[in-house]
C-alpha cells in the first residue's frame, strides 16, 4: 500500500477529533424475545461518538457487540433509548425515510463481505448509488474512483468469487465509501483475514479516517487493530465494561 | 436501474438452471396450450373462407322434440322443412341449404380416395364466398334438371386427376356413378361444419327423398340477411314463425329450431339446450378453464420463487443497509419476475408457432390453417404480464418484509 502508516502514532492522535457528536447513544437497551424466554442483549448504553472518531467496540463472543452495531446503522430498532446521528432523531423515521438516511449517511462493512456473486465488482460497488438519483455515467464513475482508492482498479470486470477473500474485503470498503458516508460501521472487518490482510485493510479505514474525515465504528476481537483505534469500549454481557 | 435488474435477473436465472427450467417450463408450456387453444378458437368463431359473410348469417341445424316426460329426439332439419318453413321468411335474401356429410370411396390407380360428399341447393354458392380455382357452380336449372354435375374440392382434384389439372367437364365417380365437374374450389377447412366438403352435388340427385314432409332429416340451412343489423329481426322472425308450427307428432310436445350465429352453432350442442344457446355458460367454461389452467404455473412459481428469495437474504440484507427501501425491493423482484415470464412467453410463441405448423401440416384437420395472429400474441404477452405480476407480487412482499439482520445473519 502507498499509504503504509505508522500505527503507533495513531493511537494517541486524537487531535482531529472534533466536539462536534456524530452518533449518540443514550440509555439503549436490547431485549430478545420468545413465547417461553426474555434475553437482555444490551443493558443502558450510554456512548457519545465524535466527529471524524475511530472507535473499536471488543468484547467476548455475545456480549452484545454486533447488536450494539446494528442499532448504530439503524438495522435493528432498540427496546428502549435514544440514538440521534448527526444531532437527528432516527426512532419516527419511516421505512423508506429509513432507507434513505442509511443510504446518505452510512455505509457498511461486513466480517463476510456480503458481496452478490452473481455481479461484477464495478456493479457491487455501485450498489448504493442505484438507490440515490444517480445517472449511469456518475454511478460508474464514482465506483471506480472508489475501487482506485482501495487499489482494485485492475479489477472492476472481475466476479467476487474470483477474488481473495482480502481482495473482497477491499471491494466491500469501495462499496461502503462510494457514497461518501459521514459513518462507516466496520462488523469484524478483519475476522476472516490473516493478519497481513488485516493490516491492510486495515490501513485503508485508518486512511479513511484519517484524509476524509469519516467517522468508523468497528467491531474487533483483535486486541492489536483495536489499540490502533482512537478509543475502545469494551462490553461485556451486554453492558458497557470500559 | 433496470440494466442492474436486467444483469441480476439473468444471473439469478443462470445460477439455478433447473429451478429456471421448472419455472421457464412451466411458463411456456402454459402459455402454449393456451395460444394453440385460442388459435382454435379464433378459428371457430370468427368468419373464415368461406364463411365470409357470417356476420350476416344465421345457421339451421339442428331440430329437436321434447316431451314433459323427458323424451328428446334431436337432429338435423328436412329439405322440406327448410323449404316450407325456412323458406317462408320475408327478411332472408338467400338460403342455403346443404345436407350434412357422407363419404364414399373412389379407387384412381388402386390408391383409395377419400370424397366427403353433400347435397346442396343453388343459394349455397350466394350465401358461401367459395374461391372457384377453375369452372363455376352447378346452376338452378342443372339441379332442376337433376344433372349428375358437381363442384369438388382443389385437393379432390388433385388426389383424383393429379396435381394441378384440368378438369372442368371432366367425370369423376362416386358411389358408382359419373359426375361431371362444373368446376373446382379452393379448399375449405374441415372445421367449417355447414360449408366443409370435397365434393358439392345437387340435392335433386341425393338417393334419399327429398320430398319427404318428416320434419326432421340430415340438412343445415344458413339464412343469410340483408345487413347485419337486420340480423337480429330475421332471428325474431324464425324464432315466431317455428312457434306457430303444428307439432307432426303427438309424442311431443314443443319443437325446438333455432336460428344461430356461428358461434352459437358451437356452443348450443355443448354448453346450452333447445332453448339455451350456451353463449354465456362457454364463455364462464373458457374463462374458469383458463383461470385454473394458468393458476398452477402460477402456485409453482410462487413455490419456486420463495425458494429463491430465501437463498437471496443476504443480498437483500445488503441493498436494505445500503439505501433500498421494501418498495423498491419489492419493485425490483417483480421487474426480475416479469422478466422470466417474459422468456418464458417468448418459448411458448416459438412453440406454439411449431405446434401450429405441425398441426396444420399433420392433416388431422383437413384443409386447417391455424396462425398466431396478432391478437393471440397480444394476449399471449397480456398473460406473461399478468403471470409475471401474480407470481411475483406475494414473494416480493415476503422478501421485502425480512428483517436486515436477520437477512444477513443467513448464508
Amino acid at each position: 500500500m502507498d499509504n503504509q502508516l505508522n500505527h503507533s502514532q495513531l493511537i494517541t492522535d486524537n487531535s482531529q477529533l472534533t466536539t462536534h457528536k456524530m452518533i449518540q447513544l443514550k440509555n439503549i437497551e436490547k431485549v430478545y424475545r420468545t413465547d417461553t424466554i426474555e434475553t437482555l442483549a444490551l443493558s443502558s448504553i450510554n456512548l457519545d461518538i465524535a466527529k471524524g472518531e475511530f472507535l473499536s467496540i471488543m468484547g467476548p463472543s455475545g456480549c452484545g457487540k454486533s447488536t450494539l452495531l446494528n442499532i448504530m446503522g439503524l438495522l435493528d430498532a432498540p427496546s428502549k433509548g435514544d440514538i440521534r446521528i448527526s444531532d437527528q432523531k432516527t426512532d419516527h423515521l419511516s421505512d423508506k425515510q429509513l432507507a434513505q438516511f442509511r443510504n446518505k449517511k452510512l455505509g457498511f462493512i461486513f466480517q463476510s463481505y456480503h458481496l452478490i456473486n452473481d455481479l461484477q465488482v464495478l456493479d457491487n460497488v455501485e450498489l448504493p448509488l442505484l438507490y440515490r438519483d444517480t445517472t449511469a455515467k456518475e454511478r460508474r464513475q464514482l465506483a471506480t474512483e472508489a475501487l482506485a482508492k482501495v487499489g482494485l482498479s485492475n479489477r472492476i470486470k472481475h466476479f467476487p468469487t474470483q477474488l481473495s477473500g482480502g481482495q473482497r474485503q477491499r471491494v466491500a470498503i469501495a462499496r461502503a465509501i462510494v457514497g461518501r458516508p459521514e459513518i462507516i460501521l466496520a462488523d469484524e472487518p478483519t475476522g476472516n483475514l490473516d493478519s497481513a490482510m488485516g493490516n491492510e485493510i486495515m490501513d485503508i479505514l485508518i486512511n479513511l479516517n484519517r484524509n476524509e474525515g469519516t467517522t468508523i465504528v468497528m467491531v474487533t476481537h483483535d486486541e492489536n487493530m483495536a489499540h490502533k483505534t482512537h478509543r475502545l469500549v469494551r462490553l461485556f454481557d451486554g453492558s458497557q465494561v470500559q | 436501474m433496470l440494466k442492474n435488474y436486467f444483469k441480476i435477473a439473468i444471473a439469478v436465472l443462470r445460477r439455478r438452471k433447473f429451478f429456471t427450467f421448472i419455472s421457464l417450463f412451466g411458463i411456456s408450456l402454459t402459455l402454449t396450450v393456451l395460444m394453440v387453444l385460442t388459435a382454435f378458437i379464433e378459428k371457430l368463431t370468427n368468419p373464415v373462407y368461406p364463411g365470409d359473410k357470417n356476420n350476416r348469417s344465421l345457421y339451421i341445424t339442428r331440430l329437436t322434440y321434447t316431451s314433459k316426460k323427458g323424451w328428446i329426439n334431436s337432429s338435423g332439419s328436412s329439405f322440406y322443412f327448410l323449404t316450407h318453413y325456412a323458406g317462408s321468411l320475408k327478411t332472408p335474401v338467400k338460403m342455403a341449404i346443404v345436407s350434412s356429410n357422407s363419404s364414399s370411396n373412389a379407387y384412381v390407380n388402386n390408391k383409395k380416395v377419400v370424397i366427403d360428399i353433400r347435397y346442396t341447393n343453388a343459394h349455397l354458392w350466394d350465401v358461401a364466398n367459395y374461391q372457384f380455382i377453375e369452372g363455376k357452380p352447378y346452376t338452378i336449372d342443372q339441379i332442376n334438371r337433376a344433372d349428375r354435375v358437381a363442384v369438388i374440392s382443389e385437393r379432390t382434384r388433385n388426389e383424383y386427376f393429379g396435381e394441378g389439372a384440368t378438369v372442368v367437364g371432366k367425370f369423376i365417380e362416386a358411389d358408382n356413378i359419373n359426375y361431371r365437374i362444373t368446376g373446382v374450389i379452393k379448399n375449405v377447412p374441415e372445421l367449417e361444419e355447414v360449408f366443409y366438403a370435397n365434393m358439392y352435388l345437387p340435392y335433386t340427385v341425393s338417393k334419399k327423398d327429398y320430398r319427404d314432409k318428416g320434419f326432421q332429416g340430415d340438412y343445415s340451412a344458413v339464412l343469410l340477411a340483408p345487413s347485419e343489423q337486420l340480423l337480429e329481426k330475421m332471428r325474431a322472425e324464425y324464432e315466431q314463425m317455428t312457434a306457430r308450427i303444428p307439432l307432426p307428432d303427438k309424442a311431443f310436445d314443443t319443437l325446438h329450431s333455432n336460428a344461430d350465429t356461428y358461434f352459437e352453432t358451437y356452443s348450443r350442442p355443448f354448453f346450452g339446450k333447445a332453448d339455451n344457446n350456451g353463449y354465456v355458460r362457454f364463455i364462464v367454461f373458457i374463462s374458469l378453464f383458463v383461470l385454473l389452467f394458468m393458476l398452477l404455473p402460477t402456485v409453482n412459481l410462487v413455490n419456486v420463487n420463495i425458494t429463491r428469495i430465501m437463498e437471496r437474504s443476504s443480498e437483500i440484507g445488503v441493498r436494505k443497509a445500503f439505501g433500498a427501501s421494501s418498495k423498491t425491493l419489492v419493485y425490483q423482484f417483480i421487474i426480475e419476475n416479469i422478466i422470466l415470464t417474459i422468456l418464458g412467453g417468448i418459448i411458448g410463441i416459438i412453440l406454439t408457432v411449431i405446434i401450429l405448423q405441425v398441426i396444420n401440416r399433420s392433416g388431422l384437420i383437413a384443409d386447417l390453417d391455424l396462425t398466431v395472429n396478432p391478437i393471440v400474441l397480444l394476449y399471449s404477452l397480456l398473460a406473461c404480464l399478468f403471470f409475471g405480476l401474480l407470481s411475483g407480487v406475494y414473494p416480493a412482499w415476503r422478501m421485502s418484509r425480512l428483517n436486515v439482520v436477520t437477512a444477513l445473519k443467513a448464508q
